[in-house]
């Protein structure tokens, strides 16, 4: 194996963290599904043939957790439903809202926010990652955006009523 | 080209937003923001979104990578990777002392896992290829079966009805498992295929399944109110599933 490819797979390993963690939301689920995709990624460094490495890191992740979701289908979800991280991130309150809010998310959408808005994929990417036309990425991204928005500000009704 | 007379779309909105816009088609973008005031609040509540999710999520990129994601343990074989992780996650157990409950909770479970899919898949590989004497209780005693092992093993021991997958029960075994008796049930297709079903007590509340496999034979692990499963066959992966999942919802059925 190079030690090259291994050492750009490695300096994915942070962001591809943050990415499932939000994905999964659950910790254990999400570094398990870092482990797979690193695991997959070693194993065929031989079907990589140049190209995007990041982009290909994030394909394999969506794809297990796809795999993960489907075959989760029937059983119960309960470790995804109550928040046992608590997070150190300074703005708790909103921070969980938003959580919350993605967790209402059709998968594909979620998916789409999330490489779009945290790890800034371009729409050409996340086209590729997800195997469809860039304007189904776009009309994903604006379906997640309009139900997280709708999410947060119905959670809050204090704040934004605004007419 | 400059044109600020042609209105706007919500896709353009969005890709300004993303720095997805060429520059020229930017500037009329944000000349339409200074007229369009809704549209201008969209935009500001998606920007307000992104800044929520970094808030939220960018501490996990900055955390230490925990000791199982390690790379170069994960570019070993297979085999003695599941070694490796043990022992990687035994040091940093031992290197980090009384530094954190977490780690502790992460490798406790992790063991829980690894050992029971291994000393399974171990079982698996061992008996299966066994054609006279695979079992020590033959299926056709199944409740004798049942009760056997589940004094022997403390936690009840059914052998589901795996015949919507075209599998019947061959019998089962007493083994030891890693933290006691573990009880291991064979299954058999017309045509030889066989998949078997290992349970051992587990202190672990691991309720979705994973996966693992050793260049061989695949397992399914999953732990149920104190006892850990593990469904292992040759053949592909969608195939384990399903008999996985026979499985596991008839243990939820018996148990309501």
């Amino acid at each position: 194996m190079s030690s090259d490819f291994r050492h750009n797979v490695e300096t994915m390993i942070p962001a591809l963290r943050r990415y499932a963690r939000a994905l999964a939301r659950d910790r254990d689920i999400a570094d398990d599904l870092v482990q797979d995709t690193l695991v997959r990624a070693l194993r065929s460094e031989k079907l990589f043939l140049g190209g995007d490495l990041r982009a290909w890191l994030y394909t394999i992740l969506t794809n297990l957790n796809r795999n993960r979701r489907r075959s989760l289908a029937r059983q119960p979800t309960m470790m995804e439903l109550h928040d046992t991280n608590a997070d150190a991130s300074g703005t708790e309150a909103e921070g969980r809202d938003i959580s919350r809010a993605l967790l209402t998310l059709p998968e594909d959408q979620r998916a789409v926010l999330l490489l779009v808005v945290l790890e800034g994929l371009s729409y050409r990417d996340v086209a590729d990652i997800q195997g469809v036309p860039i304007g189904t990425v776009m009309s994903r991204l604006a379906r997640a955006r309009a139900q997280v928005k709708a999410m947060l500000e119905g959670e809050r009704p204090m704040l934004r009523r605004v007419k | 080209m400059t044109d600020h007379s042609i209105p706007v779309t919500e896709d353009e909105l969005h890709a300004y937003v993303d720095n997805e816009l060429p520059a020229e088609r930017s500037a009329a973008v944000e000349a339409w923001l200074v007229s369009h005031p809704a549209d201008a609040d969209r935009v500001r509540s998606w920007r307000a979104m992104t800044d929520a999710l970094h808030a939220k999520y960018d501490h996990v990129a900055d955390e230490a990578v925990p000791p199982h994601l390690n790379i170069n343990l994960l570019s070993r074989p297979p085999r003695r990777w599941a070694y490796a992780l043990m022992a990687a996650t035994l040091a940093a157990f031992i290197v980090g002392g009384g530094a954190g409950y977490e780690l502790r909770g992460r490798s406790a479970q992790l063991s829980t896992f690894t050992s029971l899919t291994r000393d399974a898949l171990e079982a698996h590989t061992l008996y299966v290829v066994e054609v006279r004497h695979p079992v020590e209780v033959a299926g056709s005693d199944r409740s004798h079966l049942q009760q056997w092992l589940s004094k022997r093993c403390g936690y009840e021991v059914r052998a589901p009805e795996l015949d919507a997958t075209g599998l019947k029960l061959v019998g089962g075994r007493l083994l030891p498992g890693p933290a006691g008796p573990a009880s291991f049930l064979m299954y058999e297709t017309a045509s030889g295929e066989r998949f078997t079903i290992y349970a051992s007590k587990a202190s672990t509340e691991i309720a979705q399944m994973r996966y693992a496999s050793d260049n061989g034979p695949g397992a399914l692990f999953w732990a149920d109110r104190g006892v850990g499963y593990v469904v292992s066959g040759a053949g592909d992966r969608q195939r384990l599933e399903q008999v996985a999942r026979l499985v596991y919802d008839q243990n939820e059925k018996a148990k309501l």
